[in-house]
């Protein structure tokens, strides 16, 4: 009986893969470590080894196939006495090649949303990932300022741990994309006092995680400066990367710091959920004169989005979006909990109930002028985001809003985080550990008395 | 006390000598002073005095040129005096008024100057030794020239960030002179009590980064020091690190019960190592200046340390308004 060879996860958040090229033919035979095959994530292209000697009996998917998803079979090897070569190389992209779009577990639910604030009715659009939008953003705006320079982590030679910077190095050379060594309080200290002389750092965490390492420098150096100096000099610059949970990470590298930057004053903090607020607001970000805490998300990373094309296109801070309108509640959050509101919102409409979706997209300014008037008109309201419950987002939400539209509610305004607990590594306990699309459904039922 | 030049130091002409002691007496009167203001209550908070350290910004500054950077930590009204910030502006901001250079928004440690090339004052010990780093990255980057002098203490000099820092200044060779002051105490832990190698300029080995231990109560060894640095800094070689040992006379703060040195030891290196005495000491025994030269310096400095305190007492208070400025650019 043949064994069949699986498509690989190579990497936590891999749900899918290309399968770029076969480097061995049916009948071939393999030891242990020889490359079998090229596989493309989103995040880098990796040879992919047989783990023992044999056979190749038949590759089940053709080289070039997109979408293969993980664990789909895409070769056979043969057991003692079976013969090679039964079954030619497909050629086309038979079974595994879901479309797409069906393969993003959690991609944008299909709603007709809100025309967006942010260009105008029919701009011409196109498909991106928040990668690739992000990555236009950035060198968008190298080339347009020279003393725009981006350091951190693998950003150079490694083209980025997570690929945000492939290509950057060839464009811009390593004068301005700059490989550190892992040390993430010199390099960020570093950063911020070459913004004090003028230049505009973006520094690379490789995850926020790590920015712990380097937070005295992000709250002591670079926000509080231009208070302190009564204005002579600030840091305009960037500190960015992936916050918050990936997938089976753990507790030290699982952890979502929106409600701890939004804290803190002289800091701008963003946490986007589309491509195009990814794009739009990193360009605003490079070019604030203020240091800017960008909160992205791993898992959003791989996601397709609709974004405008128009040669300088920036969103302006403290806008929220509203995504979908409605009338019997509002679901206000941002980053990825945007997923889980937006999933819920569309079961909701299913079983009746309308609801309001309000992407914050930046919390620090946050708008609560969006947020108060879509309230006074559901008079309900709940909160979703993945950080842990003390002190959260939602939290501080919940105070404004009773502050300034107390007569207006008809529930009580009910929070949606994380757990209270560090991250899980069980598959099924980080699953309950993060705030789940049924907990904001059951919330909206709570609070809407049906 | 008559003291000869030492071997090794610059030749130097008599009025560049007379402008050290000048600047020297300038800190010394001014620290003075704001003990004395802190003691009437006049300013708050911290208040870390310079004064026995007055050679070591003295000794640098005549080594920079126009247009270098200069960061450092708390102890910073020295340094900010040396480079030429105006004396009733810093002394303003002690007292937490708006003549303040800060507003009166950052204090004694935190103050700035775009027009000297002052960039702070940081209260976190051993933060500024990257952010100087950062000020050399920033000139290496623009390719202007400019070299930056980065201060810390023997207290900063055991923070792991400035190890960190010492790595990538050395890898990518930036124009940052690295001056530890070591005046033998952090706080009021001994350096012997704190650190397991007393010679601090050769933490740099490590990293390839070539350092030199220099008297700091010898202005003139400073400045020979100094030039070497920075003629290595400028020269596109990458880092250089002085431990520059020098003494502080007065408390950590204000509120030092002094147990952990007698008055004893404090006492003798003020007779015999004092840095001011010794230029004096140059400048009469050379002939370079008569008692009546220097009580006119000495009466000049006076004259302008008054009218700093003067201008501190009689500066409003911020604005309230102002409490909500300066958050956003």
């Amino acid at each position: 009986m043949a064994t069949e060879i699986l498509m690989p996860a190579l990497s936590p958040t891999m749900e899918e893969g290309t399968l770029a090229k076969w480097l061995v033919k049916a009948g071939d035979t393999v030891k242990a470590g020889d490359i079998l095959a090229e596989i493309e994530t989103d995040k880098a292209t990796m040879e992919f080894e047989a783990t023992d000697e044999g056979v190749v009996g038949a590759l089940l998917v053709a080289a070039g196939t997109e979408g293969v998803k993980v664990n789909t079979p895409i070769a056979t090897m043969l057991a003692d006495g079976e013969v090679a070569g039964a079954a030619p190389a497909p050629v086309a992209a038979p079974v595994p090649a879901a479309p797409k779009a069906a393969a993003v577990a959690s991609a944008p639910v299909a709603v007709t949303p809100k025309a967006s604030p942010d260009w105008a009715p029919g701009t011409e659009m196109k498909k991106q990932t928040v990668r690739e939008a992000l990555r236009d953003a950035i060198s968008e705006e190298m080339r347009r300022d020279g003393t725009v320079f981006l350091m951190g982590e693998e950003v150079g030679e490694y083209q980025g741990a997570y690929k945000i910077s492939q290509g950057l190095l060839d464009e811009f050379g390593p004068k301005r994309i700059i490989d550190t060594p892992i040390t993430e309080m010199g390099f960020a200290g570093i950063a911020t006092g070459a913004s004090f002389a003028g230049l505009r750092p973006i520094v690379e965490f490789m995850t926020f995680n790590f920015a712990m390492q380097a937070i005295d420098h992000i709250i002591n150096s670079a926000a509080k400066t231009l208070y302190m100096s009564g204005g002579q000099m600030g840091a305009p610059m960037v500190f960015r990367g992936p916050n918050g949970a990936a997938a089976r990470v753990g507790a030290q590298h699982s952890q979502d710091y929106a409600a701890w930057y939004a804290q803190i004053p002289g800091l701008r903090v963003v946490m986007p959920y589309s491509a195009s607020d990814y794009k739009g607001l990193m360009k605003t970000a490079i070019r604030d004169p203020n240091p800017v805490v960008f909160l992205e998300n791993e898992i959003l990373y791989g996601k397709t989005f609709e974004v405008p094309v128009l040669d300088d296109f920036t969103i302006p801070f403290g806008k929220a979006r509203i995504w979908r309108e409605g009338s019997d509640v509002t679901i206000v959050s941002f980053g990825i909990g945007m997923t889980y509101a937006l999933e819920a919102a569309e079961r909701l409409a299913k079983d009746g109930i309308s609801a309001e979706v309000v992407d914050l997209r930046t919390l620090r300014p946050i708008d609560y002028d969006t947020v108060i008037a879509s309230v006074m008109k559901t008079n309900r309201c709940v909160t979703v985001e993945e950080g842990w419950p003390v002190g959260a987002i939602g939290n501080h939400l919940s105070a404004v809003i009773m502050e300034r539209a107390f007569d207006y509610l008809d529930a009580p305004v009910l929070n949606l985080t994380g757990k209270d607990v560090p991250m899980p590594y069980a598959a099924n306990l980080e699953k309950h550990a993060l705030v789940t699309t049924d907990e904001v459904v059951a919330a909206v039922h709570k609070v809407t008395y049906r | 006390m008559a003291v000869k030049k030492p071997a090794g130091s610059p030749n130097v002409s008599a009025e560049a000598l007379k402008g050290y002691y000048r600047d020297m007496l300038l800190i010394r009167r001014f620290e003075e002073k704001a003990g004395q203001l802190y003691g009437m209550g006049l300013i708050g908070g911290f208040c870390h005095l310079y004064i026995g350290q007055e050679a070591v910004v003295v000794g640098l500054e005549a080594a920079a040129e126009p247009g270098d950077k200069r960061i450092t930590s708390y102890r910073d009204h020295g340094h900010m005096l040396a480079c030429g910030m105006d004396p009733g502006g810093v002394m303003a901001e002690l007292t937490g008024r708006s003549g303040g250079l800060s507003k009166g928004k950052g204090g004694s440690m935190h103050m700035f100057s775009k027009e000297k090339h002052f960039y702070g004052g940081h209260g976190i010990v051993g933060a500024q030794v990257p952010l100087g780093a950062g000020l050399a990255f920033a000139d290496k980057y623009l390719e202007n020239g400019r070299v930056t002098f980065a201060y810390f203490g023997d207290g900063a000099a055991n923070q792991g960030q400035i190890y960190e820092t010492f790595n990538m200044a050395a890898l990518w060779k930036l124009p940052c002179i690295f001056v530890i002051e070591n005046n033998q105490y952090a706080m009021g832990t001994a350096q012997r009590r704190s650190t397991s190698t007393p010679d601090l300029y050769t933490r740099g080995q490590a990293f390839g980064i070539p350092g030199e231990a220099v008297d700091g109560m010898d202005v003139l060894a400073v400045k020979a020091a100094g030039d070497k640095a920075v003629a290595h800094a400028r020269a596109g070689e990458g880092p250089y690190i002085l431990e520059i040992k020098t003494y502080r006379y007065r408390g950590h703060s204000m509120s030092d019960p002094a147990k952990y040195r007698t008055r004893e030891e404090v006492q003798k290196i003020r007779d015999e190592k004092d840095a001011i005495e010794h230029v004096r000491d140059l400048l009469v025994a050379g002939g370079h200046a008569t008692e009546d030269d220097l009580k006119a310096i000495d009466k000049e400095i006076k004259e302008i340390v008054n009218a700093a305190a003067d201008f501190a007492r009689e500066s409003p208070e911020p604005d309230l308004s102002e409490l909500w400025t300066d958050i956003y650019a």
